[in-house]
């Protein structure tokens, strides 16, 4: 440690604001604060401080998201080998799958923090603030809504796009007004709709290679198929709820993501208000279709429903993402309950976009002040009533 | 049995330190100082110059704007010198003490069988009127004003704070002096708020005063609590508030016509080394109460969430009941060790990330390390969690932010002090200081309407 703390002392001359190197001096600051909580010492005001920081909040996030990444890289594998035909048992060829899926995912996971950091450390020398932690989770939600087959190339234009325009341009962490990772999977949705969608992109397959698929294969996600009309073929309830399924990377498995809800529930950081108000919103669209019960896919039970597609993860780390949410405990309770509402409405109703989540959300991220609007406005309105009654 | 209220939201902050149930009595103060920026937005006017002879009651300043307010010495003696920092901004006005103390006479008497401009006289005249503080804006009173009602604590729930049934034992004669005094000054009520737990007859006796109970964590005991659960503060109304230890001084003045600023303080604190009550006087020099003080710790007049670092050579303020001494924690912390992914076994924390969550009955002995770098708001429903009040405190503060008046206004920035904002600043994980933007946006509401 004091090794490391002379070595740091020793550097940080050269990158002082008029030093050698002082145009990195806010990169510099980051990676020494890393390393380093500084000696700050409170001035006035409360003297003593809680010892949580935003690093450790983030930090926190990230390994809330460990569970989902770990079997989102197996499971790329795992459907890989299925779709050849090879170890079908979900017990077999553990480690060939686990290695094909780290092969294929890693890259992407690379991409997006060099991407990400790169513009983040750019930014900061240009306008001269410190590193702020946000992309450290963003960077690692990016990879996790990605589709395994999109290019690298892509990922890094996503990214930079999500960066810039979603974040930079507000003022950086804590002032973008729509989730950063959801950003970078909309601008990419959008923009090379035929590598986000469809049924070639979820499986990893190398078929221009001469590999031989088993007959009948199809690389369609669950939702994919419902939306063509062929509920019959989505995967059971049980496959969903531990994630064998073809999806995107991190998404697929609900279990995984109930393990990084708990993490988030239990240390607080994410908001149990916003995860059940979702949970109950899709819950409520998914029994309504089940009432209606047009037609087969709105008969889907309603456990099911919620278990398909990017419904859990978004409900456990996009929709919770503080900044992007709304802010009042009121405003929480309408905000997460429309997003699990429309996405599940979206998903059933709208054939043009399988899964509603990334919609749902980004739709109520826009209208997330305007509900805390209202939510202070009520508050604001029984101050005024208690002054008149007094008066 | 009174009514209770319950507060719901809080944090009691768990320290190592607290006093001793021993009460010693400090070696006469040998000097003194007043310290007029304890007072905030005073501009002060010297009325005393060095070598001037004064007694305990006899005026050291004034308030420029408003000269019937003024300030006096706690002890007899002579006026050592005034103390000026940057642009001769006047910082202590300190005086020798005599071996004996001779005090000014202001004239014994009930106030029961007096009429409210004769008490509110007497209190100007010996310089107790400051410790009367006023809401909105978290100033001294302003005597031209009549209030709703008058609050009292007498309860403090701050970290380590002194326990007030200790320090008042005894003393129920100069107490009901005091609030029969204090009930003359409102055509509204005398509110006194107790802990449930308090078993001090001095405050379950009084009489003249509305008793209510406020069951919580911290803040329960801050006086601004109060005021919202039972009798909010909306525009254009003014609420007086006092410590409980200030009530006493009030009585003492009315029983034996002196102004006896004697205040029992507690000494508390990981780094003090006697950590028990001593009676001593307001303006006292810190180092007789606590003895030497080594390097690298941080002496706090007050709590550590709303005190004031006045250092090894510092005095008491004059609303101050409580000394804090700290380690400082002016070093780095590796980030594996000691710093952010630390596992954290001895840090406190209301965030759950940190295993002592689970050691309900641990206590800590945190430093002044602010833990962390200043950040944009991020997290939300932190300060909702510890802030027991009907008001949006985020959007309060951004309302101050933008300097937007009006929402200030509407949003209850009359409610509010700063200190009511301390557990917001304690558990942010962006390390917003509130308290210092609560300060700015009162003042700047006070200016614009008033």
């Amino acid at each position: 440690m004091k090794l490391l703390r002379n070595l740091v002392d020793k550097m940080k001359p050269a990158f002082a604001k008029e030093g050698k190197l002082g145009k990195l001096h806010w990169v510099f600051d980051g990676l020494e604060t890393f390393l380093f909580t500084p000696g700050h010492a409170t001035e006035s005001g409360a003297h003593i401080r809680d010892g949580i920081d935003l690093k450790r909040t983030m930090s926190i996030v990230i390994t809330a998201m460990l569970p989902c990444l770990l079997f989102g890289m197996w499971n790329v594998g795992h459907q890989h080998y299925r779709a050849l035909g090879y170890f079908l048992d979900v017990d077999a060829g553990f480690y060939y799958k686990f290695i094909f899926g780290v092969v294929k995912v890693m890259p992407i996971v690379v991409v997006s923090y060099g991407v990400g950091l790169g513009i983040e450390f750019l930014f900061t020398t240009i306008k001269g603030h410190p590193i702020q932690e946000g992309f450290l989770v963003s960077g690692m939600l990016i990879p996790l809504v990605m589709p395994v087959e999109v290019p690298l190339w892509q990922v890094a234009v996503g990214t930079a796009f999500a960066v810039v325009i979603g974040k930079e341009v507000f003022g950086g962490t804590g002032m973008n007004v729509v989730n950063v990772a959801l950003t970078a999977r909309a601008f990419l949705f959008f923009a090379y709709p035929t590598m986000m969608s469809g049924d070639k992109v979820w499986v990893s397959t190398f078929t221009d290679m001469g590999e031989p698929l088993v007959d009948g294969f199809s690389g369609a996600t669950s939702l994919g198929l419902a939306a063509t009309g062929g509920t019959e073929k989505m995967v059971s309830m049980m496959d969903s709820f531990w994630g064998l399924e073809a999806g995107s990377i991190g998404e697929t498995s609900a279990f995984c993501c109930l393990i990084g809800a708990a993490v988030l529930l239990i240390t607080g950081i994410g908001s149990w208000r916003i995860m059940l108000a979702t949970l109950l919103g899709g819950a409520a669209m998914a029994f309504i279709f089940n009432l209606a019960g047009a037609n087969e896919y709105m008969k889907v039970p309603v456990l099911h429903q919620l278990m398909l597609g990017g419904f859990m993860f978004g409900l456990v780390f996009m929709a919770t993402d503080p900044v992007t949410a709304a802010q009042t405990n009121t405003g929480k309770w309408i905000y997460g309950f429309l997003i699990g509402f429309m996405a599940i409405l979206i998903r059933v109703v709208n054939p043009a976009y399988p899964e509603g989540m990334m919609l749902a959300i980004l739709f109520m991220n826009v209208m997330a002040p305007l509900i805390d609007h209202y939510v202070v406005q009520a508050n604001i309105k029984r101050r005024l009533k208690r002054a008149v009654q007094t008066a | 049995m009174p009514n209770i209220v319950r507060i719901r939201k809080g944090l009691d902050i768990r320290l190592k330190g607290e006093a001793e149930k021993v009460l010693a009595q400090a070696e006469p103060a040998k000097v003194v100082a007043i310290k007029p920026t304890d007072f905030h937005g005073l501009v002060p006017k010297v009325l005393v110059k060095a070598g001037d002879a004064v007694l305990a009651g006899s005026p050291l300043f004034t308030d420029k704007y408003n000269e019937r307010v003024v300030w006096t010495s706690p002890v007899s003696g002579e006026v050592a010198e005034v103390v000026r920092g940057e642009k001769r901004r006047i910082l202590q006005v300190r005086v020798l003490a005599d071996a004996t103390l001779r005090y000014e006479d202001f004239g014994a008497g009930d106030p029961s069988g007096m009429n409210r401009e004769t008490i509110v006289q007497k209190l100007l005249k010996s310089g107790i009127w400051p410790l009367l503080r006023q809401r909105p804006f978290d100033i001294v009173a302003d005597p031209a004003k009549e209030p709703k009602a008058i609050f009292i604590s007498a309860f403090d729930s701050n970290p380590l704070a002194p326990d007030l049934d200790f320090v008042v034992r005894n003393q129920d004669a100069d107490f009901q002096i005091g609030i029969d005094a204090l009930a003359k000054l409102t055509k509204g009520k005398v509110h006194l708020g107790l802990s449930p737990r308090t078993s001090a007859r001095e405050f379950l006796d009084a009489k003249n005063v509305v008793i209510t109970a406020y069951h919580g964590p911290h803040p329960a005991g801050n006086v601004g609590v109060q005021i919202h659960a039972t009798s909010p503060i909306s525009k254009g109304e003014t609420v007086w508030t006092l410590g409980a230890e200030d009530v006493l001084i009030i009585g003492r003045l009315f029983r034996t016509g002196k102004y006896d600023a004697t205040r029992t303080v507690a000494i508390t604190g990981s780094e003090a080394k006697a950590a028990r009550y001593v009676r001593t006087i307001i303006g006292a020099p810190i180092k007789d109460l606590v003895g030497a003080v080594g390097a690298g710790v941080r002496v706090v007049s007050g709590n550590v969430l709303t005190g004031d670092n006045v250092g090894a050579d510092g005095y008491l303020g004059s609303y101050h009941t409580q000394v804090t001494l700290l380690p400082e924690g002016d070093k780095p912390k590796f980030f594996l060790t000691d710093g952010w992914a630390s596992p954290g076994f001895d840090t406190f924390s209301a965030n759950r990330s940190f295993p002592t969550w689970l050691m309900p009955g641990k206590k800590f002995a945190p430093d002044t390390n602010q833990n962390g770098e200043l950040r944009a708001f991020v997290m939300t429903g932190q300060y909702e969690a510890v802030f027991p009040f009907d008001i949006y405190p985020v959007h309060l503060l951004k309302a101050i932010l933008a300097n937007d008046i009006e929402g200030m206004e509407k949003l209850g920035a009359y409610e509010v002090a700063p200190e009511d904002f301390a557990l917001c600043e304690f558990v942010c994980t962006s390390k917003i200081n509130s308290q210092s933007i609560v300060r700015a946006g009162l003042d700047s509401l006070k200016k614009e309407t008033t």
